[in-house]
């Protein structure tokens, strides 16, 4: 809401500066949101005349100029090409400020002697949106003679600001001068002083002229009519032309400029039919017909359905009502005779035809926000004052008021004492008293609390406290904190979980990354997924930005691997990246109840590595969230390599897969280098993880190594082999490790060697060669009845 | 036999003094005292010496064997310090070459932050929950006082998944869920991500995070509200930091209030980050409205509290001077490997 001050102090003293003003403003709930102060930057520019233009005798494209500005004639040598003698014009004279910092001193232009500038509109910042476009270039001539050497910005309005306010929705009352004079007047401890109405009426009666009848009275609670005769449409003065445009309304002619003018100041949407347009002399406020059709103001033909209210004469429509009139009644410069109507629209009902017809207009936005009924009959009262004032026209006697159902003023009992305790101030029931009154709220000795009727937000006791409480100031409110005895803070075990899991990532050389959680449909083709894949089953947007963002994602697979390719498309060498986040599953298409948020850890990686520099981060990942009994086993997946695959088992359940990214995968999203993916459920790991931490005592006895080299089949695993040394050697194998795989000259093809080292230990007691020899023959027994070792001598 | 021992003592003690390393000390040690050796041979001569003479020479001899000892110990010691002192000036290495340190990873920054919300908020006894980011409408607005035809929930605002169930446009229904399910006291604080259909640029995203906070409790006064956000924006930024709460409007809380941070910046002498305005909106927040106290079966003449909502995303831009919040998104290494 752009507000110019020295229209504001029409209704209001503002007897501070205006950074003081726009503070306080702001610190009383009227968010100021920018100031312009016009002409501030604005010093020694006067109105001159020209009295003389003469060719300068060495340039072309100048000329010499005789300025009188007043007190003196001057000569200004300009490049101007619009002026012409007898031209009022603005003038910086020697030693002047212009805005951004320009200075002006006098000095040669081509040898002629030049003692100042003339001014275009650009050069005094004047806002060039709403100007007519005779002043957009060249020299601002001004309209009329005014006296020579006055101060330009007297002139033009310059010695004025313009300051913008954010009004929140539950406020519209405030989207008008008096609203926010209102405010200004409780935020400064002044008075609110409403503008003198009187209108004089001739003794006609308007009842023969136009016939008003409102046949939905729900979606139309007042209806009010008045009719001007002998209208004369021409420009509006000079003072209501510069409050429109600072208000960022381009001037039209007298009679639009009021009802803009009457909108602006009070906040009701106005609007004027040319009567003698009108068929039947009759308004008539209907539904429109189903399939209805209007030509609106901005030339397009809209096709109107039931439930949208319509003003019609006698024959067809003539406004969409609250949102836009049309050109079959629009006010023209043949208009003699008008009718202004001041009406009330219900909110919802304007909001929703809005909507439909994809038009919306500051009367609309007005509308659709609530606007009180008791002001339709005050602004078509102002509007007709206004006319009188310009001389527009007659107003002819009596006026239509159709208003049925009067509007309450609702009133709310306000606890003082409660209020008191609930803001943790000590305010003053006097105080309080006094806040609301300067609100226009009336209280009586009980603090029966009456709202005015254009405060609709007003309706419990809460609302009370908080126009108590803004009036009163935010700032004078003590800091306090709560007692924290009652509540004990802190983490949950997932929680911690969760940060455990990122300390152990992280140390490992992984990045945290964080991506959308909505995806392409595309991206299961691109990741490999067979069609019968599960995973496909995701849950859609009904309104995506874009088809690239429309499904709720899956799995984290085509966010990291969209990772992996900006980042190797950036020519970093390798990178190494996480997201634990939330992938969106469900059994049933369409949703209809809450999704299964499942967390869970993604893991993407590229550079000079390999699978098993993957495998080693999950395996510390487990064992530092001492779970123990894990396996990792081989596996598939469709966007994993078919040979380098491997899935991950706690507790006979399997948790996720880790491996080689595909190389159809790797194709798809343009990255030529190897990269390992892992993908885990994180719910079903936390789940697994053993909070408790026992302590092992350290070994008393000592440890035998024993080195094996078995050849087996190539198809035989590692993970077999291990597992049969553990199965057999029981509690007194402490450790086995894998020392070295040979293929060659001395194994046969499709066998290979493998050579592992075993730790003996026992608990209770140095180990004899005999009983280790005992185990470890066990061993190497099972090794060749399982999986057909032979031991290599 | 006199000369003879005298001449072995100047014998060894001129060899001693050649001697370079330990192989060579230890030939010596051989040649005079070993059991072949000079002085043992010297010895073994004894017997044809007088009675009187063979205790004086005998000591003399024992003299001069203690004597080579001594001297052998101590050359072998000057020996080793020598060879320890090559050995050290050997082993000189620049220790300004690179390191063989690992790359650890990182915390994504909006993580980072987020850690540090909770642990202020915890400070201040409050627990942290979670919520569906997938939600029913009812707990996204009607359950919060939101009207029927208040223009947020339009589908230009917000995402839909079908008419009742949508993507949650901040992190406010968890308000509802807890209140619905837990009686006073209650202090959580919910984080997430939340979802408004904005395009991407450098302040807007269609996903982003907040921080939701919620207190209710008999007593709770909009004094403890500005108490415990102020201790919240000093913890955060630091303790110079000054905060100012505006009225503002929000359907879930009356009053409500915005609170502004002095500009961590510039101090609030007005600069880019702040637009010259010397402060910057960090939050919203208000007094729980009794109409959602009541909706969650919580009765507003017994309890009273306050909420807040926390633009993550935008405390963490400000707290590390981010100019473009597609950075958070983009997850480039360069850029990861910052914080």
């Amino acid at each position: 809401m752009l507000v110019p001050v020295k229209w504001l102090k029409d209704y209001v003293d503002i007897n501070v500066d205006i950074k003081t003003f726009a503070d306080a403003m702001t610190m009383s709930g009227s968010k100021v949101e920018a100031v312009e102060e016009m002409g501030k930057e604005i010093d020694n520019v006067v109105v001159g005349k020209i009295l003389k233009v003469d060719r300068h005798p060495d340039a072309d494209k100048l000329v010499i100029t005789q300025i009188d500005v007043g007190n003196e004639t001057i000569q200004i040598v300009t490049g101007a090409t619009n002026i012409k003698e007898g031209d009022y014009i603005p003038v910086a004279q020697n030693g002047s400020s212009l805005p951004g910092g320009v200075k002006i001193k006098k000095g040669k232009l081509r040898g002629i002697e030049s003692n100042g500038m003339l001014c275009s509109a650009q050069e005094l910042s004047i806002p060039l949106d709403n100007l007519p476009p005779e002043l957009l270039d060249g020299i601002y001539i001004l309209d009329k003679e005014y006296p020579l050497g006055m101060d330009i910005k007297e002139v033009l309005g310059l010695n004025d600001a313009v300051i913008d306010f954010e009004i929140t929705n539950n406020r519209p009352d405030c989207l008008s001068m008096i609203g926010i004079a209102r405010e200004a007047a409780a935020t400064l401890g002044e008075k609110l002083k409403y503008p003198e109405i009187v209108v004089a009426e001739n003794d006609e009666n308007i009842s023969n002229y136009v016939s008003i009848d409102v046949q939905n009275e729900e979606l139309c609670p007042r209806y009010t009519a008045r009719v001007v005769k002998n209208v004369k449409i021409q420009a509006s003065p000079g003072w209501m032309q510069d409050r429109l445009l600072k208000s960022g309304v381009r001037p039209i002619n007298n009679i639009v400029d009021i009802t803009n003018y009457v909108m602006i100041e009070m906040g009701q949407p106005m609007h004027a039919f040319d009567l003698d347009k009108l068929a039947g002399k009759k308004i008539i406020v209907r539904n429109a017909k189903e399939g209805e059709k209007l030509t609106t103001l901005d030339e397009v033909e809209r096709t109107l359905s039931e439930s949208m209210l319509v003003i019609s004469d006698q024959d067809r429509a003539i406004a969409i009502a609250g949102i836009m009139g049309s050109s079959n009644s629009e006010i023209d410069e043949s208009t003699k005779t008008l009718v202004f109507e001041g009406a009330n629209f219900q909110a919802v009902n304007i909001r929703l035809s809005s909507k439909k017809l994809g038009l919306r207009t500051e009367a609309s936005s007005r509308y659709e926000k609530g606007i009180d009924a008791e002001l339709a009959e005050k602004a078509l009262e102002r509007a007709c004052n206004l006319v009188q004032l310009l001389g527009a026209g007659e107003v002819v006697g009596g006026k239509k008021d159709i208003y049925s159902v009067p509007k309450q003023s609702k009133h709310i009992k306000l606890d003082t004492e409660r209020a008191r305790k609930f803001i943790g101030a000590d305010i003053s029931t006097e105080m309080m008293k006094e806040y609301l009154e300067s609100l226009e709220f009336s209280v009586d000795s009980n603090f029966n609390v009456t709202v005015p009727t254009f405060r609709d937000d007003v309706e419990i006791e809460a609302d009370l406290i908080e126009e108590v409480v803004r009036i009163y100031g935010y700032e004078n409110i003590p800091s306090s904190l709560m007692d924290t005895t009652f509540t004990q803070g802190g983490k949950s075990y997932n929680q911690k979980l969760v940060d455990r899991a990122k300390d152990i990532l992280t140390a490992q050389g992984l990045f945290e990354v964080y991506t959308y959680s909505f995806v392409s449909p595309g991206v299961f083709n691109k990741i490999n997924l067979k069609a019968e894949n599960p995973m496909r089953n995701a849950i859609k947007l009904i309104n995506p930005l874009g088809e690239d963002q429309s499904i709720m994602r899956t799995t984290m697979i085509p966010n990291i691997m969209e990772v992996i390719a900006r980042n190797y498309n950036k020519k970093i060498e390798d990178g190494q990246f996480f997201e634990l986040s939330k992938v969106y599953l469900t059994e049933k298409l369409p949703l209809s109840d809450l999704a299964e948020e499942r967390e869970v850890l993604t893991i993407g990686m590229y550079g000079n590595i390999d699978f098993f520099d993957l495998k080693g981060k999950v395996e510390n990942l487990m064992e530092e969230l001492n779970i123990k009994t894990y396996r990792i086993l081989s596996s598939n997946h469709d966007s994993l390599h078919p040979g380098r695959t491997a899935e991950l088992i706690i507790n006979n359940k399997r948790i996720g897969w880790l491996g080689e990214v595909h190389p159809d995968v790797l194709d798809n999203y343009g990255v030529p280098v190897r990269a390992f993916m892992a993908e885990l459920n994180f719910d079903e790991i936390i789940n697994q993880s053993n909070p408790e931490i026992k302590y092992r005592s350290l070994p008393k006895y000592p440890s035998v190594s024993r080195d094996i080299a078995v050849v087996v089949n190539e198809e035989i695993t590692a993970g077999q082999i291990e597992e049969i040394i553990k199965n057999k050697g029981g509690k007194t194998v402490e450790d086995v490790k894998l020392f070295d795989i040979y293929r060659g000259s001395q194994i046969e093809n499709g066998y290979k060697s493998m050579a592992y080292a075993i730790t003996y230990r026992s608990d209770e007691k140095t180990l004899t060669e005999e009983e280790i020899s005992k185990v470890h023959n066990k061993i190497l027994n099972s090794l060749a009845n399982q999986v057909g070792a032979i031991l290599r001598q | 036999m006199r000369e003879k021992l005298e001449k072995i003592k100047q014998e060894s003690i001129e060899a001693l003094e050649n001697v370079n390393n330990l192989q060579q000390l230890e030939e010596l040690r051989i040649k005079y005292l070993g059991k072949k050796g000079d002085l043992t041979q010297v010895l073994r001569g004894m017997g044809a010496l007088s009675a009187e003479e063979r205790p004086i020479v005998g000591q003399l001899a024992n003299e001069i064997r203690d004597y080579i000892n001594e001297k052998i110990e101590h050359t072998e010691y000057c020996l080793k310090r020598r060879e320890l002192e090559n050995r050290l000036r050997d082993e000189f290495i620049d220790v300004t070459m690179p390191s063989n340190k690992k790359e650890l990873g990182n915390r994504h920054p909006i993580t980072k932050v987020l850690d540090e919300v909770k642990d202020i908020f915890i400070g201040m006894g409050f627990s942290i929950v979670e919520g569906p980011e997938i939600e029913k409408v009812y707990y996204n607005f009607d359950a919060l006082n939101v009207s029927k035809f208040h223009p947020a929930r339009d589908m230009q605002d917000t995402f839909y998944i079908t008419e009742d169930i949508l993507l949650r446009t901040q992190t406010s229904p968890m308000q509802a869920r807890i209140m619905e399910k837990n009686q006073p006291p209650i202090r959580i604080i919910v984080p997430g991500r939340v979802y408004r259909a904005d395009e991407i640029d450098a302040t807007h995203s269609p996903m982003f995070h907040q921080i939701e906070g919620l207190v209710v409790d008999k007593g709770i006064t909009m004094a403890n509200l500005k108490g415990t956000l102020d201790v919240f924006a000093k913890e955060l930024y630091g303790d110079t930091i000054k905060t100012k709460f505006r009225p503002h409007h929000f359907p879930f809380t009356e009053p409500s209030a915005e609170m502004d941070c002095s500009c961590v910046a510039c101090g609030g002498v007005g600069c880019r980050v702040c637009k010259g305005e010397g402060w910057i909106e960090v939050l919203g927040a208000g007094m729980v409205h009794p109409n959602v106290l009541r909706q969650c079966g919580i009765d507003p003449e017994v309890y009273s509290g306050f909420a807040f909502g926390i633009g993550l995303d935008r405390i963490a831009m400000l707290k590390y001077d981010i100019d473009d919040l597609r950075l958070m998104f983009e997850n480039d290494k360069r850029f990861l490997s910052q914080f």
